[in-house]
């Protein structure tokens, strides 16, 4: 997992070998705004999927600080019911530059957790806001956990997260104006799904310990149900060409802006001796210069 | 590849329930760079030697208030080399008499912070170990 986080290049060796054990755990991203409780809901779901046996992994991400680097990690201090579990493996990780609600490296600690014998392995995002959905790319299933007091519904009808989702938890049940919330995205959902099923609403309260034995049936049915359609596997191969794409893309940005193409001096040089240069004219040229360099290498 | 912040484990063993120095340490150890995991209140010895070795962690820095220091920290320290965490640094800060710490000092266990420390100068010790540590390939 240290290694996958340092971009080690042992990582892509070793992944090699977990190749063969993977794709056996389901995946379940669990996201939504900061302090909806998805710490907390992790902690009774994992409690109750440990009463039924399963073995269990998490990857809980926050943010790295944009301006020191560092990052405050406070996901697992939710979960010290489970601190002593041997069945549940909880790995905490910094952001370190992503702004999707995952860090670079999630995927593959996941994947070191499917590997590992996991069966259920939940993904934790930072708390976001809404449009950060990179976790629905990387799982079979995406949980957005909401609280009341976040907003109305148009709020709820915005793109992005709201759109994201495979289940819906309206979180902190034991307060005013939850059951307000559940009922306005309810109706919401009912309009844009004209008769087609749509993601299911459930009210939860993490502290009172409402409505989550029916949150862990309903995630289990989600899951059973989006295998026998055949749904998982379609999700999971787009989620695949997306992940190899991105890190194509890391490949090609890391390459073309390191020392040897000389991409980085010429965008110096050039705005340097022209400030007023377009933008746009100075991109072309760059990328021909990487083009012709790539030529002359090969 | 590149260089991995430093990661520590801000914990609190035992029964003392005044975490204001623990979080304000957590806080200050973000702010120079480190990635913080905190793992809150009323810790036993085992439980913080689990999440040390679940987050892979370079530095563990408990806070203990409670008097009970010779005995955490010894435990922890007994604990992380039995799960094959030899070379994480285990630090700390609380009440502790200065022969307790140069005892403690003597087993294991790493320099130990009091009232007055500044927060520049805990940082620094981190990062100087880590850095020793990282230099003698006991650490990557």
């Amino acid at each position: 997992m240290s290694l996958a986080e340092r971009s080690d290049p042992r990582f892509a060796e070793a992944h090699r070998e977990l190749a063969p054990r993977l794709g056996v755990a389901r995946r379940i991203g669990v996201t939504g705004p900061p302090g909806a409780g998805k710490s907390s809901l992790v902690e009774e779901l994992l409690l109750r999927w440990r009463a039924a046996g399963k073995r269990l992994g998490v990857v809980a991400v926050d943010p790295s600080s944009p301006f020191s680097g560092g990052a405050l990690l406070a996901d697992r201090v939710r979960m010290s019911r489970l601190a002593l579990d041997s069945g549940v493996f909880i790995r905490s990780m910094a952001t370190r530059g992503m702004f999707g609600g995952l860090a670079r490296a999630t995927d593959d600690l996941a994947d070191v957790l499917d590997a590992y014998g996991c069966d259920l392995v939940l993904l934790e995002t930072v708390g976001v806001g809404q449009s950060e959905i990179d976790v629905a790319r990387s799982t079979d299933l995406t949980v957005v956990v909401l609280h009341p007091g976040g907003g109305d519904t148009l709020q709820a009808m915005k793109a992005g997260l709201m759109e994201a989702a495979d289940l819906y938890l309206v979180n902190k049940a034991d307060l005013p104006g939850a059951e307000r919330v559940a009922a306005e995205l309810a109706d919401m959902l009912d309009m844009r799904a004209e008769g087609a099923t749509r993601p299911p609403v459930l009210l939860a309260s993490a502290t009172r310990g409402d409505g989550l034995d029916q949150a862990v049936a309903t995630l289990d049915r989600l899951l059973a149900e989006s295998e026998a359609s055949g749904r998982l596997l379609a999700r999971r191969s787009a989620n695949a060409e997306r992940r190899v794409r991105r890190l194509v893309d890391a490949h090609l940005t890391r390459e073309a802006w390191g020392t040897a193409a000389g991409l980085d001096d010429a965008l110096k040089r050039s705005l340097a001796s022209d400030p007023a240069i377009s933008p746009h004219a100075l991109a072309e040229q760059l990328v021909r210069l990487y083009g012709a360099g790539r030529k002359e290498s090969s | 590849m590149t260089t991995a912040p430093i990661k520590v484990l801000v914990a609190k063993p035992g029964l003392d329930g005044h975490d204001r120095g623990a979080k304000v340490v957590a806080a200050a150890l973000r702010d120079a760079g480190m990635e913080v995991v905190y793992g809150g209140l009323h810790q036993t010895p085992e439980a913080v030697v689990e999440m040390a070795l679940q987050e892979d962690v370079d530095v563990v820095g408990l806070s203990i208030l409670s008097g009970a220091h010779m005995t955490l920290f010894l435990e922890v320290r007994r604990l992380l080399d039995g799960a094959g965490l030899a070379s994480v640094l285990l630090t700390g800060g609380g009440i502790i008499p200065a022969a307790d710490a140069e005892q403690l000092g003597g087993s294991g266990v790493g320099k130990l912070f009091g009232p007055g420390t500044t927060l520049g100068e805990l940082a620094a010790y981190i990062e100087a170990e880590v850095g020793r540590r990282r230099a003698a390939g006991e650490r990557t």
